[in-house]
């Protein structure tokens, strides 16, 4: 399979965003005039690398011998069995290189940011698996780096700042709004608009404006690329249902994608559903939310009657945004994709679910998706499931020991 | 039609116009009529009057401050209309809204328009929106009968001139360098360029904003252009003096060290 076909098949030509990067009426570009000509440079330089053989090679390469693809479509047996339904398989996004899926956007986009000359990276980060990957690719090609983080995400994810500094990047805390990854993402494009000759922006969703939207998930569509078919040599059919968990949706889009033409196969995005469905108290966009303008994007977003962007909560700090990508607002209306929640409670259940039937600790982020299989997958006797582990919770076990007090050892309960 | 007014009389006087912008409702709306009335006193002939925003992407650290004061304080697009209508019913000063999209389309285009003009508003100026997603906007806002305001950028290649000089009536408004809003030490060169540029593409006049803080960065920039933007010099005076009774005057004596120098300077 050359990289090309990673990019391109099977499902293509499914959704294409128009020439201004629409889906639907959703996506297109809202940004300030000035990053309008480096916009339309990014977008020129991707599809020029996207027909090049040599930057397919290159990736591939990167991919297979750096990043560790393909990742495996495990069947998660005693998970299943204990469940008494569908047949759940994990893709296993979560044994990759830095631990997630986000290394395979950073390995596209570092390359092509060489291409275009740009000596000098700069990523928003949330969770701090998008910063990690960042960072990592950025030592790989000897870039200098800078991350933006809020600072209540470097609270709750203390472990990644301190990766990302050993990995030599900047992480810079921000201070303003909600101090989480929507302030992150403002203050990575003020660095943008006032660094533009030099540096090229790393976003890490399928969000803001065209070209991102398009192509973070071109870099992720490898993952559905390879589900599709090694759950065809498994199983010998396609699946009945995809669950991903969705913050901006760069995961999901990448698993889902392509499937879009596999009209059989149900494609569930889960939201964050915090604590709660009071404005403010979660990041379930699809049900909270309405159509919008943010960080140069229209799609659906929690916003207040004033047009102001609310905040959001989530446990997991990789959802908590309050916007969703443009594709997964266009997959909704098209009743291609199904959005649903899962609250914080029930994402650690879930979490706590998988770790002691498979031994295997998943990222807080992928435990919403984790979460919706095990509410679904009880009906669902005779299908095939496949859940998208876009992540491990190595990052996460500091809120795990939070959450869990009884496993602790300053807990009650030291022999439990 | 103020806007054109405005310039053609300031084109005969040889002097560019003083533009200030300003956050609608910092540090709370019921000042911001006031406000405006100090700096038309010190010789301020066009105001851009800011609709606070959560998540201001275009804008250095004194605007966000002045946003988050503003949104504290209760400030909606419905608020600086009416402030918009309190300015209007005691001074005849050209008056543009200066927003981020996102509260203008949860408010209405259409409605924006209708309200605006009612409200004495001359011109909308959208930050984030690109030329390319204009053309509802552009619609809406130009059957109310008000002037549609867009950026130009030294980034913007001449293809990109030539859409936001379309797109523009009443004035374009040129962003001195790259980078958000606030104050700084130097004019770049690559504004003249710009200028010169944009100068072959339209007759619409030509403001030019970003970094302007000083009567002297006034006057070298209205060498070149047919108005001079201030803002947030004007936003620091108003968060230093937060709670001053001498704020109006500061504003006023600031307004006029810049407007004093601006005469007899002519593009």
């Amino acid at each position: 399979m050359t990289g090309t076909q990673k990019l391109d098949s099977p499902a293509g030509a499914a959704t294409q965003p128009d020439q201004g990067g629409h889906f639907g009426p959703y996506g297109g570009r809202f940004v300030p005039e000035t990053l309008m000509a480096p916009i339309e440079a990014l977008e020129a330089a991707y599809l020029e690398a996207k027909a090049d053989p040599a930057f397919h090679a290159e990736l591939d390469n990167l991919l297979t011998h750096y990043a560790g693809r393909p990742t495996p479509l495990y069947y998660a047996k005693r998970l299943s069995e204990s469940l008494g339904g569908a047949k759940i398989y994990l893709k296993r996004e979560d044994l990759l290189h830095t631990g997630a899926h986000k290394i395979n956007n950073c390995l596209g986009q570092v390359l092509l940011a060489r291409r275009m000359g740009k000596k000098r990276i700069i990523a928003e980060t949330g969770a701090g698996q998008h910063g990690v990957a960042t960072a990592t690719v950025c030592a790989l090609f000897g870039m200098e780096c800078v991350v933006y983080m809020g600072e209540e995400d470097m609270r709750r994810q203390r472990l990644n700042v301190f990766r990302m500094r050993l990995l030599g990047a900047r992480v810079c805390g921000v201070a303003s709004g909600s101090r989480t990854l929507k302030d992150a993402i403002s203050e990575a494009m003020r660095d943008w608009v006032t660094n533009i000759s030099t540096t090229h922006y790393l976003l890490g969703s399928a969000l803001g404006s065209h070209p991102y939207p398009m192509m973070v998930r071109d870099f992720h569509r490898v993952i559905g690329v390879e589900a599709r078919r090694q759950i065809l040599e498994a199983e010998q059919r396609l699946p009945e249902v995809i669950y991903a968990c969705v913050g901006g949706g760069s995961n999901a889009i990448g698993i889902f994608h392509p499937f879009l033409e596999d009209k059989s196969v149900r494609l569930i995005g889960i939201e964050a559903g915090g604590q709660g469905p009071g404005l403010g108290e979660h990041a379930a966009r699809m049900s909270g939310g309405s159509p919008g303008v943010l960080h140069g994007a229209f799609s659906y977003l929690l916003q207040n009657d004033d047009g102001q962007i609310a905040l959001t909560h989530s446990v997991s700090a990789g959802l908590d945004y309050a916007m969703i990508g443009p594709e997964h607002a266009w997959l909704h209306d098209q009743h291609r994709a199904e959005y649903t929640s899962v609250g914080d409670e029930e994402a650690l259940e879930a979490a706590r679910r998988l770790a002691r039937t498979e031994g295997i600790i998943p990222a807080l982020e992928s435990s919403h998706a984790v979460a919706e299989a095990i509410r679904r997958a009880p009906a669902a006797k005779g299908e095939v499931h496949i859940v998208n582990l876009s992540g491990r919770g190595d990052k996460d076990i500091d809120i795990y020991r939070e959450n869990f007090v009884e496993l602790d050892a300053q807990g009650p309960d030291y022999a439990h | 039609m103020r806007i054109k007014a405005l310039f053609q009389r300031l084109r005969e006087q040889k002097r560019p116009a003083l533009v200030a912008y300003i956050t609608a409702g910092d540090p709370s709306p019921d000042r911001t009529a006031d406000l405006v009335a100090a700096l038309e006193r010190g010789g301020v002939d066009l105001i851009e009057l800011g609709v606070p925003f959560s998540d201001p992407i275009a804008d250095g650290p004194v605007i966000q401050s002045a946003s988050e004061r503003a949104l504290q304080a209760g400030t909606s697009v419905a608020s600086v209309l009416e402030i918009a209508e309190q300015i209007r019913s005691r001074s005849e000063i050209p008056l543009v809204l200066f927003s981020y999209l996102n509260p203008i389309l949860r408010f209405g285009v259409d409605a924006l328009g209708r309200e605006a003009k009612r409200c004495g508003i001359d011109g909308c100026l959208l930050t984030d929106l690109s030329v390319e997603e204009a053309d509802n906007t552009v619609a809406a806002i130009r059957a109310a009968g008000l002037d549609t305001v867009f950026l130009a950028s030294p980034t913007s290649p001449q293809r990109r001139l030539e859409l936001v000089a379309k797109y523009s009536t009443g004035f374009v408004y040129l962003v001195s360098r790259t980078g958000v809003t606030g104050e700084r030490q130097n004019i770049e060169s690559s504004l003249e360029t710009l200028v010169r540029n944009m100068r072959q593409v339209t007759d619409t006049p030509l403001a030019v904003g970003f970094g302007i803080s000083t009567p002297e960065q006034a006057a070298e920039v209205g060498r070149l252009a047919d108005g001079v933007v201030v803002g947030s010099a004007f936003v620091r005076l108003v968060e230093q003096n937060l709670h001053s009774p001498d704020l109006e005057r500061k504003l006023e004596e600031f307004a006029r060290s810049l407007s004093t120098a601006l005469h007899g300077v002519a593009a």
